[in-house]
This record gives C-alpha cells, sequence and structure tokens, in this order.
C-alpha cells in the first residue's frame, strides 16, 4: 500500500490502483453522512478535486492522488457513508483508477513512511 | 497567533480526551472521543454536560429591581419589569437600525438582574450596558464563575437526586441549588431543545462539580460539534450566523420574544434601539423570513448556500445561515431566510450545492420537538 500526504491510501490490484483514505482521516473527519463520487471513466488529473466527502460538521474534498482514468466508484458508500468511519482502509474503499503514468506511485510514501508523516 | 483563553474545565477536558479548538477567543472542546454523532444522540437520549463557561455573566444592580429593569428595558424589547423573581427568559439587544447585537438569557435574582451573553459579543455587551445604565445601576461581570450545562431528559432526576429542590422548577425557573456540597446558581433551560440546566457555579468549584455530574450513569461530556446541531435541530438562532447586526427580529421569526407590553400599544411599547423599525414589522408584509429547510437529497446544505426558485435559471431568493446533518433526524437539515413569497412549508426550492442545484424543501421549525418541562 501506498500513502499520500492528503491521508489517501492506494493499492495496485492488477493495472488499476484502489484509492481510499487512512484510519487517521477518517478519525480526523469524524462521523462521515455524505459521499459524492465521480462519474466512472473520468479521465482526472493529479490534485483534481475527486470525491466530496461530508461530516457532521464539514466538507472535504478527496484529490486524485496521481493521473488517469477512473474504471469504478464504490457506489455502496452512497447510501452507506458511514462505512467510511467503520472500515476506510477496507470495504470503504471510494474508486478505481488506471494509471495514465505508472511511475507517479514511486513519489508516494510507504507505510512506515505514512506513519512517520502522521506522528 | 492570539493567546486563547482556558475555561476552568480545559485540564478535564483534556484528560477526557477533547479535541480542543479555538472558539470565540477560547479553547474549547469542538468533540470527545465519542464523536459528535454519539455525543449529539446521547444527549437527546440521556444527558450530556456541556462546557459554556466561554459565556459571559453578567449581574446588574441598583437600588431595588424597577429601578434595574427599567433600566434595561432600554436595551432590549423585552418585558424585563415583569418578570417575576425566580424566573429566566430569552432577549436580545438591537441596535438603532432595528438589527440584533447579541441574543440573551436574563434571570431575576431578587432585585438583581442576572445576565448571560454569548462569547464572542461579551466585551461589546459589557460595554454597552455600562454606557448605557451606569451610575444608577452597576454592571458587574462576573469573572470568577463558570458555566455548566447538563441537557437531556434525565437531567431533571439527576440534579433532583442531588438537590431535591430542583423537583419544583420548570422550564425557565431559576433557583439556587447545593450539589454535592456546591452552592450553585441553576437554572431550567439551555440551547438543545431538551429539558435541563444552566448551572453557574464559582470557578474554583466547576470542576469538581463538574466530576460529580460525569460520575453519574449515563452522563457523557459533550463537545461544541453537537452543541451545535442539537440546536439547530431544536430550530434555536446562532448568533453571527442566523441573526446578526442587520437581522430584523421579526424577520428572525422571534416576535414571540417581544411580550405585548413593549409592543404597539403596549403600557411600555418601544423605548429600546431600532424600536421603530422593529414594532414597525410586526404584522406587515415582511421582505423575508427565517425559514426551516430540508435537503431533499442527502448532501448537506452548509451555512452561505445560494437558494433559488428554479432547478435552472430563476432568482436567487434566499441563502442557508446554518446547515449540517440532524443525526437524530437522520438527514441534512438547515435553517436560512427566503423572499417572504417562498416561506411556505412544504414547498420546494433550490440550493446550489458546488454548482449544481439541489432540490430543498420549507419545512417547519424546529425540527425535532422540544422537550422541556413545563
Amino acid at each position: 500500500m501506498k500513502f499520500t500526504e492528503e491521508h489517501e491510501w492506494l493499492r495496485v490490484e492488477g493495472d488499476e490502483v484502489v484509492v481510499g483514505i487512512t484510519i487517521h482521516a477518517a478519525e480526523q473527519l469524524g462521523d462521515v453522512v455524505f459521499v459524492e463520487l465521480p462519474d466512472e471513466g473520468k479521465v482526472v488529473s493529479k490534485d483534481d478535486e475527486v470525491v466530496v466527502i461530508e461530516s457532521v460538521k464539514a466538507a472535504s474534498d478527496i484529490l486524485a492522488p496521481i493521473d488517469g482514468e477512473i474504471t469504478e466508484v464504490n457506489s455502496m458508500l452512497t447510501d452507506n457513508p458511514s462505512a467510511v468511519n467503520e472500515d476506510p482502509q477496507g470495504e470503504a474503499w471510494f474508486f478505481k483508477l488506471k494509471p495514465s503514468d505508472p511511475s507517479q506511485m514511486d513519489e508516494l510514501m510507504d507505510e512506515a513512511g505514512y506513519q512517520k508523516f502522521i506522528a | 497567533m492570539t493567546e486563547q483563553n482556558r475555561t476552568p474545565l480545559y485540564d478535564l477536558h483534556v484528560e477526557l480526551g477533547a479535541k480542543m479548538v479555538p472558539f470565540a477567543g477560547y479553547e474549547m472542546p469542538v468533540q470527545f472521543p465519542m464523536g459528535v454523532m454519539k455525543e449529539h444522540l446521547h444527549t437527546r437520549a440521556q444527558a450530556g454536560l456541556f462546557d459554556v463557561s466561554h459565556m459571559g455573566q453578567v449581574i446588574l444592580s441598583g437600588q431595588d429591581w424597577d429601578q434595574v429593569a427599567t433600566a434595561f428595558e432600554a436595551l432590549v424589547p423585552m418585558d424585563v419589569l415583569g418578570l417575576a423573581d425566580g424566573h429566566q427568559r430569552y432577549g436580545f439587544f438591537t441596535n438603532d437600525a432595528g438589527g440584533i447585537e447579541d441574543d440573551l438569557m436574563f434571570a431575576r435574582r431578587g432585585n438583581d438582574l442576572f445576565v448571560v451573553v454569548n462569547a464572542a459579543c461579551k466585551a461589546a455587551d459589557i460595554a454597552r450596558m455600562k454606557a448605557a445604565l451606569e451610575p444608577d445601576v452597576t454592571v458587574t461581570p462576573l469573572e470568577d464563575r463558570a458555566l455548566i450545562a447538563l441537557q437531556g431528559p434525565t437531567a431533571g432526576a439527576i440534579i433532583a437526586a442531588l438537590d431535591p429542590r430542583a423537583q419544583e422548577m420548570r422550564f425557565m425557573d431559576v433557583q439556587d441549588l447545593t450539589l454535592g456540597g456546591i452552592e450553585v446558581w441553576a437554572s431550567r433551560s439551555g440551547y438543545t431543545g431538551e429539558d435541563g440546566f444552566e448551572i453557574s457555579v464559582l470557578a474554583d468549584d466547576a470542576d469538581s462539580l463538574a466530576r460529580t455530574l460525569l460520575d453519574v450513569d449515563g452522563v457523557a461530556p459533550i463537545g461544541l460539534g453537537a452543541r451545535d446541531s442539537l440546536r439547530l435541530e431544536a430550530g434555536l438562532c446562532l448568533y453571527g450566523h442566523d441573526i446578526d447586526t442587520d437581522t430584523n427580529p421579526i424577520e428572525a421569526a422571534l416576535t414571540w420574544a417581544i411580550q405585548k407590553v413593549r409592543r404597539k400599544d403596549g403600557a411600555r411599547t418601544g423605548g429600546f434601539p431600532g424600536s421603530d423599525r422593529i414594532l414597525g414589522a410586526i404584522g406587515q408584509p415582511l421582505v423575508q423570513r427565517r425559514v426551516a429547510l430540508r435537503p431533499e437529497g442527502r448532501a448537506p446544505m452548509r451555512e452561505g448556500t445560494t437558494l433559488w426558485s428554479a432547478q435552472e435559471g430563476g432568482a436567487q431568493i434566499g441563502t442557508v445561515t446554518s446547515g449540517g446533518f440532524g443525526p437524530s433526524v437522520e438527514a441534512p437539515i438547515a435553517m436560512g431566510y427566503v423572499a417572504t413569497d417562498y416561506a411556505e412549508p412544504e414547498l420546494t426550492i433550490w440550493g446550489e450545492v458546488r454548482g449544481k442545484r439541489l432540490p430543498v424543501h420549507i419545512a417547519k421549525l424546529p425540527f425535532v420537538a422540544a422537550n422541556f418541562k413545563r
């Protein structure tokens, strides 16, 4: 698993990358009440706002961690946004993305690097 | 970064694992480990303990009650003189333009008036009272007192178990109580829509009192996050958001807080800042009105969301002033102002969220029925 400074995790699955937010990020956000996912097939660039996530108190954006095309979104989250709090690094992934430049993954942190980043 | 004040309960909050944030010049707990959603639901089901010590507590004293009450009536459109000993009212300071300078609670304690004002406004409120009332009436900020609220359906039994005199208190009654050996000024009121108490206590006793209450089964500490969602569900205004210096209280649907004796043809009509504009608006067609809003989808409509008459084109007819998610309603809720023609229950209008207009309908306040002990 790779991690960004925006508290996202990325997991490679074949030629796709699964993206979600970290346990730490979910704790910081608090109770999630709304998730708005992008359209499948959307082509995104690194740092584009792709997901809107709202907790009881505030709205935040999830940014595209790398360039690519959104191939699938986890539509379960639309009806069950609290899954983000329950299992952020498992069931509650946000989207899958087909990277246009897989080498962008190399710039991201590994688990140890991320734990150090949030310490 | 400016230095933040701390309330007498600061150490307790940190010990309880609160997430502290700056709020109105104070370091305050926004949430405890339970989290906003559970804290909110806990308060509606059992009892929540809130630190509201950042609010301003002020005593007004003079020769006698009539003098103090009459003087205070020059600042607020409420019936102060007619307030019986041991009772409290909601009120607001007005300005010459007919707007609201702050909202407040005031209670009669014998011949004194005990006023509780918002933290963000307290310096201005104290200056306003001193300028208008002194030297005939003495304005004394009570910097040595903390304020703790216990709110929720079990609050009545909890306080009555500590002092049986609380049993007789009804909504908006005030009474001196002794809670676990600590002398307090209690009022049966709050800002959550639940039964409960606001308890003024000497700062030195506050930590001990809070621990006594937290030791009772079913009492949990609650942060500002849940305080905000609770008051929004209860349809209560937050100063600086739902009401402000340019808000006419009649448009804010606060006419109920202006007793008849201060209205047109009342025995003590007017005599407060902006009285012509405020009293003149009662019973007249209004430009806009504060309403409850229920987004029809799941997306919350936050403060500042613009409201439109149509999904495409149309005109902007209002703005959201408070909005979020209502944990007890289990849906997004909001309050805001809309042009009077649109202030019709069940009418669907449109709120613009991230560039998209989403349906929202006018609802009735409050979202959750009040559970006061009348």
